[in-house]
């Protein structure tokens, strides 16, 4: 198929859609309004629903009904809406109701600004709301890689019966870019005899739940859960790295900012500073073995992010200690430089103390 | 050998963990029993809320679901979105409807989703131990207004029918009580209507029930029915406020 030139949040929708997504239950907040209301528009003909919520709550709530019965579902929000999701994205984890959330960060805390932002990291690789949960996450950097995620967010939520989050940011959601939609991967999916579509007499009820109030039960389901979990983080981490093995620094980012830090190293590479890059591309699981490839001789991993310093928790994880960490970042809508992040780069290669 | 009386399909064989005297019971039935007559028990989905009737859903023998608090007619509306043709409905408490979720209530009545909602009012949260409701009466005593409910600090008890009978949307609105025997068979015809509402395609429909709560009141059983009558019923008026039937 030919490439378009589409929205970030208007290719969202269209991914959505062509991965057989017909339910969509969102609120409008700034930068995403543009899923819904593409949402609004495409949903109807493919004979889906839209519904407007009348808040983030009914509407991840509305998700987690549509998800019970069986159907492919999805929700879109910015920042401080996903905040609102959080309730309704714990109850899916726990009654494991597979469904893609969308989150076109914006700055924060509270209700921060419009501008783009990566300052929900903590939030969506953590959990986010309450209990002992994790949701995978993709991190695009590019147009054509949130509509393959997107895509992909659908098999996997139902590959695992687990709730996908895509973390873009407003930059992604805003920006317009040349994309090609490919036929989306054929995979073996179990069949959705959980769901709750009526007994027609012909079993006995299906019940989606999150309650499991003796203890011993409870528990019982988080180690399946964790049982889930640790299957995930062994199948599904997905990174891009160059330059690792002789690395003199090595420079770790995602979404975005990935893209700022690429423009860094050929500004280096010119200075002949040899830099090598890592990207996570799913935050959750987090790809922590390929930090074991960073040449051992590297003089430190520059973390740069649109935060104050998040992601910077999982590198120092990652590293063991090896090698120094330093953090370049812009936060609450500004943007960083590929200047900034040379002259940073520039100091950890002379040594910097 | 005649059957003359059984235990509605509508219903597991689960015991039911409700306190001796509640009349959650007898409600449960009712909703079973209108499953089973109308011929829709294969087809419903139910959601269960937070509250008291949080184990609903294994009470239920038909599919059901289990919701947050307050959130169980968005939950019903991604449900009903998806089946259309399914019958929905949602069991909820006053806790649950007329505090945390009324926002939920009132849009899901105002965009007339085709659902049906099941509002018990015993005026008191049950599950939590006793506290406040939005529908405690004034005067009342609570573990969390333990003089009784100040009006001057909590207002008046919210009337969710009366609210939720303005909206064109809620096509069936009903107050019914469980407190007598001749007032649980109107309480049943009105959730029939509930469901034939939905049946029918017209909207919402909600049948609030008058319920009592012997042990968080700190009434016998018997005292308790007679202390619904007495207080209950002369604010929270039983009566139709909206028939589908008559509105066209």
């Amino acid at each position: 198929m030919a490439k378009v030139l589409m929205k970030g949040n208007e290719a969202v929708g269209a991914a959505a859609i062509k991965a057989g997504c017909k339910y969509f239950f969102g609120y409008p907040i700034t930068p995403q309004s543009e899923l819904p209301e593409y949402m609004s528009l495409e949903l109807p003909k493919v004979g889906g629903v839209f519904l407007q919520a009348e808040s983030e709550l009914a509407a991840i709530n509305m998700v987690y009904g549509a998800a019970g019965t069986g159907a492919r579902v999805m929700t879109g929000s910015s920042s401080p809406g996903i905040s609102l999701k959080q309730e309704g994205i714990t109850y899916c984890a726990g009654a494991e109701l597979p469904c893609v959330i969308v989150n076109m960060m914006r700055g924060g805390p509270g209700l921060g600004s419009i501008q783009p932002s990566q300052s929900d990291y903590f939030q969506a690789t953590r959990g986010g709301g309450n209990g002992d949960y994790r949701t995978i996450v993709y991190a695009p950097s590019s147009i054509q890689e949130t509509v393959d995620y997107v895509m992909e967010a659908f098999d996997k939520a139902d590959l695992y019966r687990t709730p996908v989050l895509i973390l873009a940011d407003g930059m992604i959601g805003q920006m317009m870019e040349a994309v090609e939609f490919k036929e989306p991967k054929k995979i073996d999916l179990p069949e959705k005899d959980w769901s709750t579509t009526g007994t027609k007499g012909k079993r006995t009820h299906n019940i989606v739940n999150s309650l499991y109030l003796d203890s011993e039960l409870l528990e019982k389901h988080n180690l399946k859960l964790e049982e889930k979990y640790k299957l995930i983080e062994e199948k599904e981490v997905i990174y891009e790295s160059f330059g690792l093995e002789d690395a003199d620094v090595v420079c770790v980012a995602y979404g975005t900012t990935s893209r700022i830090v690429k423009n860094a190293i050929k500004l280096s590479e010119e200075k002949g500073i040899k830099v090598g890059l890592i990207r996570p591309i799913t935050l959750w699981p987090y790809p922590y073995e390929i930090f074991k490839k960073i040449n051992p001789n590297a003089k430190g991993v520059l973390t740069v992010e649109m935060s104050t310093g998040q992601m910077i928790d999982d590198v120092k994880i990652a590293v063991e200690g090896k090698f120094p960490v330093y953090f370049n970042g812009r936060t609450g809508g500004m943007i960083p430089t590929p200047a900034s992040i040379l002259t940073d780069i520039e100091k950890i290669a002379g040594g910097i103390k | 050998m005649t059957i003359v009386y059984e235990k509605s399909k509508g219903l597991t064989d689960a015991q039911l963990h409700y306190c001796p005297g509640c009349t959650h019971g007898v409600i449960h039935k009712l909703v079973a029993e209108v499953l089973v007559e109308l011929n829709i028990l294969d087809d419903a989905i139910g959601v269960a809320p937070v509250g008291c009737s949080v184990l609903a859903y294994d009470y239920f023998s038909c599919d059901m679901q289990e919701a947050s608090h307050g959130r169980a007619p968005a939950v019903a509306t991604g449900i009903k979105r998806v089946l259309p043709e399914n019958i929905v409905f949602t069991y909820q408490g006053d806790g649950d409807l007329a505090s945390i979720g009324t926002a939920e209530i009132v849009h899901a009545a105002h965009r007339a989703e085709k659902i049906t909602t099941i509002f018990v009012n015993n005026g008191i949260y049950g599950m939590t131990g006793g506290q406040m409701a939005p529908t405690t009466l004034v005067g009342q005593k609570a573990t969390t207004a333990p003089l009784g409910r100040d009006e001057a600090l909590c207002g008046k008890p919210i009337k969710i029918s009366e609210m939720l009978a303005t909206i064109d949307g809620a096509r069936f609105v009903e107050r019914v009580a469980v407190n007598t025997p001749a007032n649980i068979r109107k309480a049943k015809k009105a959730i029939k209507k509930a469901f034939e509402c939905q049946i029918k395609g017209e909207g919402f429909a909600i049948v609030e029930v008058l319920s009592t709560c012997p042990t968080n009141w700190g009434k016998t059983p018997v005292n308790a029915l007679k202390w619904l009558e007495e207080n209950m019923i002369p604010y929270y008026p039983l009566q139709n406020f909206r028939n589908f039937e008559e509105v066209k």
